[in-house]
């Protein structure tokens, strides 16, 4: 039988739309040929990119229905769920890579999410806004208000992003939680990586995004 | 060649031809199960001769790997995009199935056979038991879910069809699809269960027991044998139908389609006359399902559904029946079916995530109930297509 999962060549020449910066800074971590959960993949754009550029067998979850049937209907494979909730069906292993790209602050338990996704997968990449960069500190301490930033555009009220944190509080839950951060890095205001290796204070001071690549114990 | 071509003259009795055996049967193509290799049930009896009825549209391909079986729910029937050969009506999917049509005749060779158990010409109870040379009635064997789908599958040996691309199927059609992909985990490609479940709920089973019990309470029943006495349990068979076509839609929908309007009066009769629109819907309904349909099939056919679980086939553990599988699946549900909740194919989804099955998951906004996948529904449509597409794509099928 045809496997499912592989790509005929033929299909790999279509032309495909360029993707965000910070989607191919995660794109360019997938090892060609390998099976990809991306969790809240939205509009499918990383999907479509993993699946078309690098033969992946690319599978995604998404929350908003209308995000999941336009992926579906551009014959990507996705179903409608939620990280909280979901995740935990999934066998041990089953997927090279998981991942959750600004989604974590959304979650209702990013620790239990952490904890799911470098179970299922063998590599977790996860990418957060961090709230520690500078001009967020900046405005906090000038304004006494929430920032609202490009990143973080909704008031305090109506946003989705629920558990906000700072890179060095993501290091502390990896941490915590005995998860190996094999890769990290920042990203600036255009979502291009920034040559900082280890996460340290000028990290979490300039980074926008926080971008890790974890794997399960130490 | 044109579907309609096919179809040979009408019945000049179609009331007639739906009950008696005696008729002229239904056009279409035939396939027989030879006595010699009968179907061995899931209730252990070997059932043989079988003939399986079932229609085509377009071409199988030269490396046979355009195949799309399409299976049929309760109460439709192998005329997916045919007319009707009773009621005259266009086929019942042909909002998805046809030339230029989602499941693109063009594209596909397309399949769809009347169940076993059926009464469009596929063997069932109301056919002549060759051991005793009178119609089987109440002597046919209850027949399962799996049943039918061995049938196809024997169909499928006899077409040459090794692997299908698609099995799609809606209700009862989508119990057949998972079905297909369990008990012939190689022989579908693609399978797209649309508002159906994994095993039939209790509350399911209840509204079957009704319209069961409806038509055995038709004196006219005669306890299955109303084929010898020359009658037909048609108030019996209307009224399961009545009941079960109230579980096809939804409040919303029977509400925006009736209200409390009165039919064809200006106030309240107080009588039991059907005063209502609703209610004259409903018996409009029911009498003319008794002209294409046979009481005893009903009774045979949805207790097929009712015994269906395919977590419990599976020692309790739904994943099971799909490990290992390399299908890719397109599940689909309905906000306003209550039949076949959402909360139903989610629980299969699960099952399928921890299978690691390659899956697409939707729920389509839709206020029609489980009706819905029959109808017109623009968003259904885009990711039936969209699905069909990436699968014809991962296939490496090529079309001109």
């Amino acid at each position: 039988m045809t496997d499912p999962g592989s790509l005929p060549a033929a299909a790999q020449m279509r032309p495909r739309a360029t993707i965000r910066v910070d989607l191919k800074a995660i794109a360019e971590m997938i090892e060609p040929g390998t099976r990809v959960l991306d969790i809240g993949c939205g509009d499918g754009a990383l999907l479509d990119y993993l699946a078309h550029e690098k033969r992946v067998d690319a599978r995604g979850i998404e929350i908003s229905q209308a995000g999941v049937n336009a992926c579906v209907a551009q014959g990507l494979s996705v179903v409608q769920g939620n990280a909280d909730t979901d995740l935990k069906d999934y066998p041990t292993g089953g997927f090279d890579y998981a991942i959750l790209s600004q989604t974590l602050q959304a979650t209702w338990d990013p620790k239990a999410v952490v904890g799911e996704l470098v179970r299922i997968a063998r590599r977790a990449i996860v990418s957060f806004p961090n709230f520690g960069v500078w001009h967020v500190r900046l405005r906090l301490l000038v304004s006494g208000r929430m920032p609202v930033t490009d990143t973080l555009s909704a008031a305090w009220y109506e946003t989705p992003n629920i558990h906000l944190c700072t890179i060095d509080d993501f290091v502390g839950l990896c941490d915590t939680l005995g998860v190996t951060i094999e890769k990290a890095m920042v990203l600036d205001s255009q979502g291009r990586p920034r040559s900082l290796n280890a996460p340290g204070r000028l990290a979490n001071l300039l980074g926008e995004q926080g971008l890790f690549v974890l794997r399960r114990g130490r | 060649m044109d579907p309609l071509e096919r179809l040979g003259p009408l019945s000049a009795n179609p009331r007639i031809a739906a009950v008696d055996t005696t008729a002229p049967d239904f056009p279409g193509r035939r396939f027989e199960i030879p006595a010699a290799a009968p179907l061995r049930l899931d209730s252990g009896v070997e059932l043989g001769p079988v003939t399986v009825a079932y229609q085509t549209y377009g071409t199988l391909n030269a490396d046979r790997s355009n195949a799309v079986l399409v299976c049929h729910a309760l109460t439709g029937d192998q005329f997916v995009a045919d007319r009707h050969p009773v009621t005259g009506k266009p086929g019942w999917w042909e909002a998805l199935v046809g030339a230029g049509k989602l499941v693109d005749t063009n594209r596909y060779f397309v399949v769809c056979a009347n169940v076993l158990g059926g009464c469009m010409g596929s063997t069932g109870p109301k056919d002549i038991n060759p051991a005793t040379g009178k119609p089987w009635g109440l002597a046919f064997p209850v027949i399962t879910i799996g049943d039918m789908v061995k049938a196809q599958a024997r169909l499928l040996d006899h077409l040459g069809i090794e692997q299908l691309f698609c099995v799609i199927g809606g209700s009862m059609g989508g119990m057949q699809v998972l079905e297909w992909v369990s008990a012939y985990p190689e022989r579908v490609f693609a399978a797209v269960p649309v508002a159906t479940s994994y095993r039939h709920s209790a509350q399911n089973i209840a509204f079957n027991e009704v319209g069961r019990q409806a038509i055995m309470a038709d004196p006219d029943w005669q306890n299955g044998a109303y084929q010898l006495a020359g009658v037909s349990p048609d108030r019996g068979l209307a009224v399961a139908r009545m009941a079960a076509h109230i579980t096809y839609l939804s409040e919303t929908a029977l509400h925006r389609k009736f209200g409390r309007r009165l039919q064809n009066r200006a106030q309240l009769s107080y009588g039991f006359d059907a005063d209502f629109q609703v209610e004259s819907y409903l018996r409009h309904q029911g009498s003319t399902f008794v002209d294409r349909f046979d009481a005893n099939s009903y009774l045979y056919i949805t207790r097929a559904m009712d015994y269906f679980d395919l977590q419990a086939e599976h020692g309790g553990s739904l994943a099971e029946a799909f490990t290992g599988t390399k299908t890719r699946f397109c599940v689909v549900s309905f906000t306003s079916d209550w039949l076949f909740p959402t909360s139903e194919s989610r629980a299969l989804v699960h099952a399928l995530n921890a299978a690691a099955a390659n899956v697409s998951f939707v729920e389509i906004v839709s206020d029609k109930g489980h009706d819905a996948f029959l109808l017109d529904e623009p968003e259904f449509h885009s990711v039936i297509g969209g699905f069909l597409n990436g699968a014809a794509e991962h296939r490496g099928l090529k079309f001109g």
